[in-house]
């Protein structure tokens, strides 16, 4: 028996075909409307917030017909206000860290996913802050602790030392808070789960456990005490995020999700949970946004996941399990962007590459990223 | 090292009918690009310890290679050949480590973009080799037997979403005796039709009784193994300089007396066994995962004619560092979660048993355990349909066997 893979356009269409019956969305081609006039109504200070939705989650447990179920909130409270790119191709390494680092950098990195090694193309950060003339409390990361401590900052000669994000890992905040005897946390401390074994050296601009007081006023004792009411290691990251965006307000701040990469341990019932767990921590964040008086109505939000995951048809993979094959599906993704100028209920089938993302949010920040590979996504500018 | 330099000696290491295998058909593999000859020597590397079904598959691949012309075998290889590669991997002792170098190939293949070739290649080759060799029906239809849901009392959202489609969906089964006469059925073909390792029972937990005529693999089965694993990976892990790439080769390497299991008597399936433990991901703490990849792994490698899985209920998920060093003790299940694993799981053992040849013959069923409702498969059985009939576990299987 033959059993055919999907294509990308076959993707994408199932997505739109979707999008347009549950939220009422309208196909982006068939809408027109100034540039000139957009930019117009735009606010002149604007911040970007990019949350990574992952590690990895598949079509047909989000935005295709039968994951609906497991999005509930992306699509009652963003979709009708967002747009929507049905199409996200990464051409890229399938590796969460390798992948999120060519997210951030524009370019398709080619580091080892499991060292400890930072980016070797610029980020988005340090286009950003070198070229605008920013601080280091403007750009930040909050990341899952392992791997992800190098990815604020790259190693290229023109950027590099001194340019980069700041980066908080959550996980490692709270290994630091809980000193010793830590059975009321453990399940925040879940590790990498690709690499269940693999803890690499911590280093780089890490967030320090005093600064936790001195920056988000957070003393350790009620961030001990918050942590015990959290579920996961996502939702520890999403209550830094958002203890970040009240007290420092940086201008662009990429959350990393990783619950969903459970799904290595090959079973689908807590893959499943992760992306449920994600969604609501995603429309969370849109409220933040809206909530806070440093981002209402300046904020653009985009979601996307890392990649895929290779397709119950491809016989050289297992399934939802990992994302090994480099087959389409574990390649296309799907972009939600949100915020002032974008266009409400709009959905895109046009195939745009995840190296896009870099200077699309240059645009917005109004900085060049010279060195990225992708180019800006017009329809969102 | 090229393949056109090889010499027999050089693969004194093989066991003797891998050996054999190589250097009866060295003049051939030496023509072979480097890009492809590793992954065939991982196989061979193999054939003492293969199941009847892969050697047989060996030999007719080897011997396919060996009718080619040249000038055939360079155009059924064409897209290896243009594979661009390091020195490091030509310089790599790939006739003693096939699988290593597999491992590094795929990270030069990622890191230079190269991967979608060398797909393309594989698949061409693949779909020219599945057309020149004839396969093997199977001696009588295939039949596989999911049975998913231990333990769990009641579940109210739908079962079988994805199996539904591809046959019938039964809501009024009785279940009385339901998973006796499963495996007594599957025993009865193993009677009529005896061939070794053409009939298996795969379960989650301890299995329950069965004819010896059925391989037999389980999770409880395979517990003091499990806890040598666990112990040998932690001893591992504080090691210095040991990384997640590093870890993996090793226990790769790992073979039944590495993990002091106690000998079947059968050294193809003790082999077997212990790979699905070091190769696996999650099958080391997750039953469901276990029963799942051991399902998948039996079907691609022994291509079995009968497949009982019964999967069981799962530790509860904990901090992956915790469930690696649990050592035996008392383990708080999740069996509403492992039903929806197993779910999936009974999805994906339909998918893999109709990859193999007989797929238009193949019967397939899964069942709820000491619940009602069973979904079948099978070329008279009509598809995307429903049947509230009130029938038992025998009637049920008439339906396709």
């Amino acid at each position: 028996m033959t059993l055919p893979e999907p294509t990308s356009s076959q993707i994408a269409g199932t997505r739109r075909d979707f999008l347009r019956d549950a939220a009422g969305v309208v196909l982006g081609a068939t809408l027109a409307r100034s540039p000139l006039a957009r930019a117009a109504a735009l606010p002149a200070s604007r911040k970007v917030v990019v949350v990574t939705f992952g590690g990895g989650a598949r079509d047909q447990e989000t935005f295709a017909p039968e994951g609906q179920e497991n999005v509930p909130n992306m699509l009652r409270d963003l979709i009708p206000r967002a747009t929507f790119f049905t199409q996200v191709v990464n051409r890229g390494i399938l590796g969460h860290y390798v992948a999120t680092a060519s997210l951030a950098t524009g370019a398709y990195e080619t580091i080892n996913n499991f060292a400890s090694l930072p980016p070797e193309n610029p980020t988005a950060f340090e286009y950003y802050r070198k070229e605008r003339k920013r601080p280091s409390s403007d750009t930040w990361v909050v990341a899952p602790s392992n791997g992800f401590n190098r990815i604020g900052e790259s190693n290229h000669r023109s950027y590099g030392a001194g340019l980069g994000a700041r980066v908080i890992l959550p996980k490692h905040l709270l290994a630091a808070a809980i000193s010793r005897g830590h059975a009321d946390y453990e399940h925040l401390l879940r590790d990498n789960y690709e690499t269940p074994y693999f803890t690499p050296d911590l280093a780089g601009n890490e967030f320090e456990l005093q600064q936790l007081e001195t920056l988000l006023k957070l003393s350790v004792d009620d961030f001990k005490a918050h942590a015990r009411t959290l579920s996961s290691p996502d939702e520890l990251s999403v209550y830094i995020a958002k203890r970040l965006m009240r007290q420092v307000a940086p201008s662009l701040l990429w959350i990393t999700m990783h619950d969903i990469d459970i799904a290595h341990a090959g079973t689908y019932s807590l893959y499943v949970e992760g992306i449920r767990r994600t969604d609501r921590l995603c429309s969370e964040i849109w409220k933040a946004i809206e909530s806070e008086p440093e981002y209402a109505g300046k904020t653009t939000l985009l979601i996307l996941p890392d990649f895929g995951r290779d397709a119950d048809t491809d016989p050289g993979g297992n399934g939802f399990q990992h994302h090994r094959t480099g087959d389409v599906l574990s390649r296309t993704t799907w972009l939600i962007a949100i915020g002032p100028g974008i266009r409400e209920g709009v959905v895109h089938d046009r195939a745009v590459d995840s190296v896009d993302l870099v200077p699309t949010i240059g645009s917005i920040l109004k900085f060049s990223a010279s060195q990225s590979e992708g180019k800006p996504i017009g329809e969102i500018l | 090292m090229l393949p056109s330099e090889l010499k027999a000696e050089q693969f004194n290491s093989y066991a003797p009918q891998a050996k054999a295998l190589v250097t009866q058909n060295l003049s051939v593999f030496r023509e072979l690009p480097l890009s492809f000859l590793p992954g065939l020597l991982r196989e061979i590397i193999d054939y003492d310890y293969k199941f009847p079904a892969e050697r047989r598959s060996l030999d007719k691949e080897v011997a396919n290679l060996a009718r080619l012309s040249q000038e055939e075998r360079r155009q059924w290889l064409d897209g290896f050949v243009k594979i661009k590669l390091s020195s490091e991997l030509e310089r790599f002792d790939w006739v003693n480590s096939p699988a290593k170098f597999i491992e590094q190939l795929s990270d030069h293949l990622w890191t230079t973009h190269q991967l979608d070739a060398f797909r393309l290649a594989a698949t061409q080759y693949a779909d020219r080799l599945h057309e020149a060799v004839t396969a093997e029906a199977p001696m009588i239809p295939r039949l596989g037997i999911a049975v998913i849901g231990q333990g769990v009392e009641s579940y109210d959202r739908p079962l079988f979403r994805k199996l539904r489609p591809h046959g019938a969906y039964f809501s009024r089964v009785n279940p009385e005796n339901g998973l006796r006469i499963l495996l007594d059925a599957a025993a009865g073909r193993a009677k009529e039709h005896s061939e070794r390792y053409a009939h298996w029972y795969i379960d989650g937990g301890d299995p329950a009784e069965h004819d010896a005529l059925l391989t037999c693999v389980s999770y409880g089965g395979l517990e003091p193994v499990r806890a040598v694993l666990l112990r040998n990976m932690h001893a591992e892990i504080e090691r210095p300089g040991m990384g997640p790439e590093m870890l993996r080769t090793l226990m790769a390497g790992w073979r039944p007396s590495d993990l002091a299991m106690k000998s079947t008597g059968d050294p193809v399936l003790d082999r077997f066994q212990v790979r699905l433990l070091t190769e696996g991901s999650g099958t080391q703490i997750f039953s469901t995962s276990f029963t799942q990849w051991a399902a998948r792994e039996a079907l691609r490698r022994a291509e079995p004619v009968t497949l009982v899985v019964r999967f069981a209920p799962r530790q509860r998920q904990k901090t992956m560092n915790e469930m690696l060093a649990s050592g035996g003790e008392h383990l708080e299940l999740d069996p509403l979660g492992s039903l929806v694993d197993a779910d999936m799981g009974a999805y994906y053992n339909w998918l893999n048993q109709q990859r193999l040849p007989g797929a238009d013959r193949a019967a397939f069923v899964a069942w709820f355990e000491d619940h009602n409702s069973a979904v079948v498969i099978g070329p008279s059985v009509p598809r995307g349909t429903e049947s509230n009939e009130r029938l038992d576990m025998n009637k049920l299987l008439s339906w396709i066997v």
